[in-house]
């Protein structure tokens, strides 16, 4: 008998649907919930967290001591989530997050992961070589900046937040977060104007 | 429990040649020294949820290796934090 | 018991397969940095996972370990989220959510 596990996925998900709604375990509308709120989460909410820490101090503090408390002071939902863990980047120390053994994302605050943050390339290559891996994003930290890169093996959740660009004295804090991408927290690229 | 700052010993530990497991320990990392950043919390071990087994809720904490041994190139980064169980460390 | 292993024996380290963290044959591979919007396949299959979790049907690291036995050959060509459906399957007939019978009957309908 072939073995059923290597079905085309697409019908498999007709299958396993199928049967997990006949059985109750759920139901379309549950589904579509789900998606409708998974598609909520994006890089934008962890923007918004990122640009209040560059402007209130008070609220940067409670970011580093404790990222989940600081998310939900945001309104972002975090309940029944593994906790957020954010790391600063300053003058000496650059971050980098990389999930070598799956693809472990601070979803909450930055959405789905992005495509090459599951990719072999960029699990293999983060620990090794991460300023060879930067250079494709372009991104060349300054001399002498010490590169810190964390694996996120178990049951935390990491974010970077990143270091104010120059040249944003005054901003508010929505101008700040339009500035502030995907990868600038999770550090293979940094903010930038314009 | 390992204080922030103590030296300690990633197992030198091979489960996969023991039979089926899930690990959340890195192969590139075992038997490696380095320091514990801090304590972040305690889970219930990964390796017994993964075969719905009733699992003991063990200390994970950060620790902080200088990695620039363990490949033959130098280009390693300065730093790597990893989040490793209590059960795979030992003083060092 | 331990299986020790010298430091220079580690690049023939017997890690599973989604083990990658500095593994040598990807070393050379580009990273494709360009954005790939998610299908409605996967993002159903997100949902799933979700809820199965919710419902304490699946843990994450059920999931996981069922993802880990896929072979090599396979998990490298699977996309991410055909991985993950493979996974739910095999966790749902090993958990007796529903049987292989059922699943076949299930497949003769779509």
């Amino acid at each position: 008998m072939s073995n059923i596990l290597e079905t085309p996925s697409d019908r498999l998900l007709e299958a396993v649907r199928s049967l997990l709604t006949a059985k109750g375990h759920m139901t379309t509308e549950d589904i579509a919930e789900r998606i409708r709120i998974t598609d909520g989460g994006s890089p934008a909410q962890g923007a918004r967290m990122v640009a209040r820490a560059w402007t209130d101090p008070d609220y940067k503090a409670l970011m580093l001591r404790d990222g989940t408390m600081a998310a939900e002071a945001m309104a972002i939902p975090m309940r029944g989530l593994p906790p957020l863990g954010v790391l600063e980047d300053t003058d000496e120390v650059h971050n980098l997050v990389v999930c070598t053994l799956c693809s472990c994302y601070p979803r909450a605050v930055l959405g789905y992961p992005p495509f090459w943050f599951k990719s072999a390339a960029y699990r293999a290559r983060a620990v090794r070589d991460p300023r060879g891996l930067l250079g494709e994003w372009g991104t060349v930290l300054p001399d002498g900046m010490k590169l810190r890169v964390v694996d996120s093996t178990a049951d935390y959740r990491w974010m970077v937040l990143p270091r104010r660009p120059t040249g944003t004295e005054g901003w508010s804090a929505e101008q700040l977060a339009a500035i502030v991408r995907e990868g600038d927290m999770i550090g293979v690229t940094l903010p930038a104007i314009g | 429990m390992f204080a922030p700052g103590t030296q300690v010993r990633v197992k030198n530990d091979w489960p996969e040649l023991r039979g089926p497991c899930h690990i959340r320990t890195p192969h590139y990392v075992r038997g490696e020294t380095g320091v514990v950043v801090r304590h972040l919390g305690d889970f219930p071990n990964p390796e017994d949820l993964a075969f719905a087994r009733p699992a003991a809720v063990r200390p994970l904490y950060h620790v902080r290796f200088d990695p620039k041994p363990f490949w033959p190139e130098g280009a390693a980064p300065d730093e790597l934090v990893i989040e490793i169980f209590d059960h795979w460390l030992e003083a060092a | 018991m331990k299986d020790e292993l010298p430091r220079a024996l580690k690049e023939d380290a017997p890690r599973a397969m989604h083990d990658m963290g500095g593994v040598t044959k990807f070393m050379c591979d580009p990273v494709d940095t360009e954005p790939h919007a998610l299908n409605d396949f996967d993002k159903e299959v997100d949902a799933i996972r979700q809820l199965l979790g919710m419902k304490k049907l699946m843990s994450v690291d059920e999931m996981r370990r069922a993802i880990e036995a896929i072979p090599e050959d396979q998990y490298l060509r699977m996309s991410y989220y055909q991985r993950w459906m493979r996974s739910i399957t095999d966790n749902m007939l090993a958990k007796g959510i529903f049987t292989e019978a059922e699943l076949r009957a299930a497949l003769e309908q779509v």
